[in-house]
């Protein structure tokens, strides 16, 4: 569990140049992490390649927060 | 200019296709074509491909078809291992005069000439974003500028395609990838030669250059839009037309 926040913060990290203290659980990608929707697809393509899974557009149109990321991979890999 | 580069050239067995292949091979690109039929043609040009001691590969493809379009890209990737420059070129014509134009004349069209032109950037903007870095070309043309009588479906795809461009290129600016279109004016290729000599007098008169031009012409510029000198341009549509539209 811890990993894989991990590995998602650092990937959330790299792709929206933020602060990783920013990177909490509850923070939202868009409204607190300042992503464009863009950036929403953009950091989805990456989090498929390091999880080696695939998700759909449905799917991600759910995901808001990190948590939701963090929830999301751990329950599908 | 363009060595270790790799382009994916749609409509690239004959015409304007064939010659930005060959141009971008020369510069040292691998070049990968997608046709619609003719096996023969497309051999030409791979083993034209070939003779610039670059790489070639041609792949039959309906561009209106995703499912096709989504599995030539794919194996273009798995060949070549990525994609640096998309050139939509594929084009078809039907023309009728506007009240005469059947829907499915419209339909072809549209799906081969922009249609086609959306699914085929769709499947490359994946691979080009990971890298942060493509080049899309659009060959629209001058009559999708100017309009023309008796084209109403082939205009509307041009038109459309210009549009289609500048769209692409605001979304994907921030990725590093420019996309833009050419408007070739009169070239001399199969698609102009069962224009009636008559028609290709007149249309000389609205040439200020005084000739029509060649796929080369074309291919140049692509060649130029693919590389690093234009580098900071996008979102713009390119007239390779002897003056025809001027604006």
């Amino acid at each position: 569990m811890a990993d894989t926040l991990e590995r998602v913060k650092k990937i959330v990290v790299e792709r929206l140049n933020v602060d990783p203290s920013e990177v909490t659980m509850e923070a939202s990608i868009k409204d607190d992490l300042g992503a464009d929707s863009l950036d929403v697809v953009d950091l989805i393509m990456e989090l498929e390649d390091e999880f080696d899974m695939e998700i759909s557009d449905e799917e991600a149109e759910k995901i808001s927060t990190v948590g939701d990321v963090v929830d999301y991979i751990n329950k599908h890999k | 200019m363009l060595a270790g580069k790799v382009a994916v050239v749609t409509g690239g067995s004959r015409g304007i296709g064939r010659a930005v292949a060959i141009t971008l091979a020369e510069a040292g690109a691998n070049v990968a074509i997608f046709y619609a039929g003719n096996h023969a043609a497309a051999e030409e040009t791979v083993a034209r491909i070939k003779e610039t001691g670059q790489e070639g590969m041609s792949l039959q493809v309906d561009v209106a078809d995703s499912g096709q379009v989504d599995a030539a890209i794919k194996q273009v990737l798995s060949t070549f291992g990525k994609i640096d420059i998309l050139v939509n070129n594929a084009g078809i014509t039907r023309d009728n005069l506007l009240m005469r134009l059947k829907e499915e004349e419209w339909d072809q069209v549209i799906n081969t000439n922009l249609k086609g032109v959306f699914l085929a950037t769709k499947a490359v903007v994946r691979p080009m974003m990971k890298q942060r870095s493509g080049r899309i070309i659009n060959i629209s043309s001058v009559v999708g500028v100017m309009g023309n009588p008796g084209q109403a479906n082939y205009v509307a795809a041009k038109a459309g395609v210009i549009g289609l461009t500048k769209s692409t290129a605001k979304e994907l600016a921030g990725r590093g990838i420019t996309v833009n279109a050419i408007a070739p004016g009169f070239i001399d290729t199969d698609m102009t030669s069962v224009l009636d000599e008559e028609l290709k007098k007149q249309m000389l008169n609205h040439i200020p250059l005084g000739f029509f031009g060649e796929p080369k012409d074309v291919a140049e510029t692509v060649k130029f839009l693919a590389s690093d000198s234009a580098r900071y341009i996008t979102g713009q549509t390119i007239h390779v037309d002897g003056g025809m539209v001027m604006s």
